[in-house]
């Protein structure tokens, strides 16, 4: 494998052809999931299936990248053979871990295949010391992915203290609610991000034209309303507007996206081991760009160069043009 | 319903921020007067919260215990600060019946007894075992299960006590930032205890206004109310021991008494009440909350599926 620099550079592949892109722009590993839902990103035209996944991981190694395979949802009753399955194809094709999340899954990979690394999936959202360390016992986790809820500070004092690598989320969209038990979608479309593995599926998106708004709803549910010209967002649950007192408000979120690419200093500083761009339901073009800019950033760190200039470039990138740190600044709660 | 395990009445956790005495005189008034068999205290949704109630904490479990009633102390959903660590070691020193809503309680209590809250993901068969392994006792269905889930799950359970939520508000969502603060231009680190105001939740409705959530702290809650009368038989016979209770102040001028809604359920899984009665008699107490019944039809949450148009 390639020498890490900086930090291991974690990308979304949606497709092989991302995957490609990924590895081509610099990733240094690709994370991706079955056609299915058995991750969380299981929306039309996207993921991989076996063939595709064996040729995409081929192609990764080729260039000493590595790559992950994502079955971080939660086996419905009476189906867990589908979520068994995905473990042993990805095993089977080669990949260098599998990030799970739900305890059976797990359970099953840790006694079927010892010696394929597992990640826990944000999806676990463990958020501290206990909880993490109870996963590594039970399972033996190489990896966490921690849940976007925690500030920089604590992200230290967080890795310090347990025995496995840690994955922050770096670039991206990103919910507010602690992921693998939010039910807003389930709750307003049936849809489940835990269980279908996906989030306000675009079979339940409606505009609707109304004195001279545009009306953004969930199926018969209001999520947000648009005058002219003013921009619009997905109506996402967790990023709508809604009335308190009356008053309304994006009561949880505003349609932001994460970019923590001025903060990589301190997230390695905190001892952080790996960044993760979010994504794997955005276009090639999308992802080539990400990568390419977050390549560019770390080896500048690693050579000791100040930023280069597609730091800047990333903030076009984000979602509706605006970016937050979230969770990492202090005052955000 | 003879070859039926008896069915228990459980008061769930008190989501809500309520004053400490009005949270008091509450629970002594359940420990007198419901027929519930299964009380969980504990606070669930926010770590500030609790210093208010932990001195009259031993009062009530102390009522409760007296009226015979198991008591059972539910964990914080969400643990993140070593206070919130002390607290759970604590709780597991004291020999209290524990709920973990929260992987990290199962590892403190290491392989004793605990009941898996509703917080934890159990989806499946698989888990389930796992679960037991670790020690459960009784298993929570997590909300948005839906009626054939349900039933393969306590099926599988070989402690046979499967519980389901019935009634209440349902936990859709949990944060680290506090959307009550937000709601009134603060931040959670100075909240000023501003859940206090909004003891049944804060409303948060669409922009046409129809409900949709409502907010309670860090925690999003259905707005509508879970009514699960008519399905309480279907339940049983799917396996379900233990009947879930949210308690909640109601939305009317004169509240809603938590005692005659336990009355209303425990006729009704007794066979002393006809459910379509009984759930027309509860939705007359609930005002103009919307009852909810979705997921457990396989559906989205928010539906509701009236008793005679169900299959």
């Amino acid at each position: 494998m390639r020498p890490i620099r900086y930090l291991e550079l974690v990308c979304p592949a949606g497709t092989p052809a991302a995957l490609r892109t990924a590895v081509d722009a610099g990733a240094d590993t690709v994370y991706c999931g079955f056609r299915d839902a058995t991750n969380a990103r299981n929306y039309p035209g996207l993921n991989f299936d076996v063939d595709d996944l064996r040729a995409g991981i081929a192609y990764a190694h080729q260039h000493g990248r590595r790559v992950l395979v994502a079955v971080n949802t939660f086996p419905r009753a009476g189906e867990t053979a589908i979520w068994h399955r995905a473990v042993d194809n990805a095993a089977a094709c080669g990949a260098d871990a599998v990030i799970l999340a739900d305890l059976g899954v797990l359970d099953y990979a840790a006694r079927e295949h010892p010696t394929l690394r597992r990640h826990l999936s944000v999806q676990a959202a463990a958020a501290n010391p206990l909880a993490i360390d109870f996963y590594r016992a039970q399972f033996g986790i190489s990896r966490v992915v921690l849940p976007r809820v925690l500030a920089v500070a604590e992200v230290a004092a967080l890795v310090a203290r347990i025995g496995v690598e840690a994955e922050v989320f770096a670039f991206g969209s990103l919910g507010t609610m602690v992921e693998g038990r939010c039910y807003l979608s389930s709750y307003i479309t049936g849809r489940s991000p835990s269980s279908d593995g996906v989030c306000a599926p675009a079979e339940h998106v409606a505009y609707r034209e109304q004195d001279g708004k545009l009306f953004a709803c969930l199926g018969d549910t209001v999520m947000n309303c648009f005058g002219p010209g003013e921009a619009r967002s997905y109506p996402t649950p967790c990023k709508g507007r809604l009335v308190t007192n009356g008053e309304p408000s994006y009561l949880f979120e505003e349609p932001v996206g994460l970019n923590a690419s001025a903060i990589l200093p301190q997230l390695k500083d905190a001892g952080v081991t790996a960044l993760k761009i979010e994504g794997r339901q955005r276009g090639r073009a999308y992802v080539g760009q990400v990568v390419a800019a977050f390549r560019a950033i770390l080896d500048a760190l690693a050579d000791g160069r100040p930023p280069p200039p597609e730091a800047a470039q990333l903030h076009a990138l984000t979602e509706g043009g605006q970016e937050t740190l979230s969770a990492y600044r202090s005052g955000w709660r | 319903m003879s070859e039926h395990p008896p069915a228990r009445l459980t008061l769930g956790p008190l989501m809500h921020h309520w004053p400490a005495e009005r949270r008091r005189d509450f629970y002594f008034r359940i420990a007198d007067e419901a027929p519930v068999d299964s009380v969980c205290l504990g606070e669930v949704v926010c770590s500030k919260r609790e210093p208010f109630f932990a001195e009259q904490m031993p009062a009530v479990i102390d009522r409760l215990r007296a009226a015979g009633k198991e008591v059972v102390i539910s964990t914080l959903s969400l643990i993140t600060t070593e206070r919130e660590l002390a607290a759970i070691g604590e709780l597991a020193a004291s020999g209290l019946p524990v709920e973990a809503n929260d992987v990290t309680a199962i590892r403190v209590l290491a392989g004793r007894p605990f009941i898996a809250g509703p917080l934890i993901n159990l989806f499946n068969e698989a888990t389930l075992d796992f679960l037991v392994r670790a020690g459960a006792v009784r298993v929570n269905m997590p909300v948005e299960l839906s009626l054939p889930s349900i039933g393969v799950l306590a099926a599988h359970n070989p402690t046979g006590q499967t519980e389901m939520a019935v009634f209440g508000r349902q936990g859709l969502a949990l944060s680290m930032r506090c959307y009550h603060a937000r709601a009134y231009g603060l931040h959670k680190d100075s909240c000023q205890y501003v859940c206090e105001r909004d003891p049944d939740g804060l409303p948060a409705d669409q922009l046409d206004g129809r409900g949709l959530l409502a907010v309670n702290g860090t925690q999003t809650l259905s707005h509508g109310y879970l009514v699960a009368l008519a399905e309480l038989d279907a339940l049983r016979r799917l396996g379900v021991s233990h009947f879930r209770l949210a308690p909640q102040a109601g939305v009317t001028a004169e509240g809603l008494d938590m005692v005659r809604v336990a009355a209303l359920y425990r006729q009704v899984l007794d066979g002393a009440a006809d459910p379509a009665a009984a759930e027309a008699a509860l939705l007359a107490m609930l005002g103009p909350v919307a009852p909810i019944n979705g997921f457990l039809h396989g559906r989205e949450g928010m539906a509701w599926v009236p008793a005679g148009t169900m299959h």
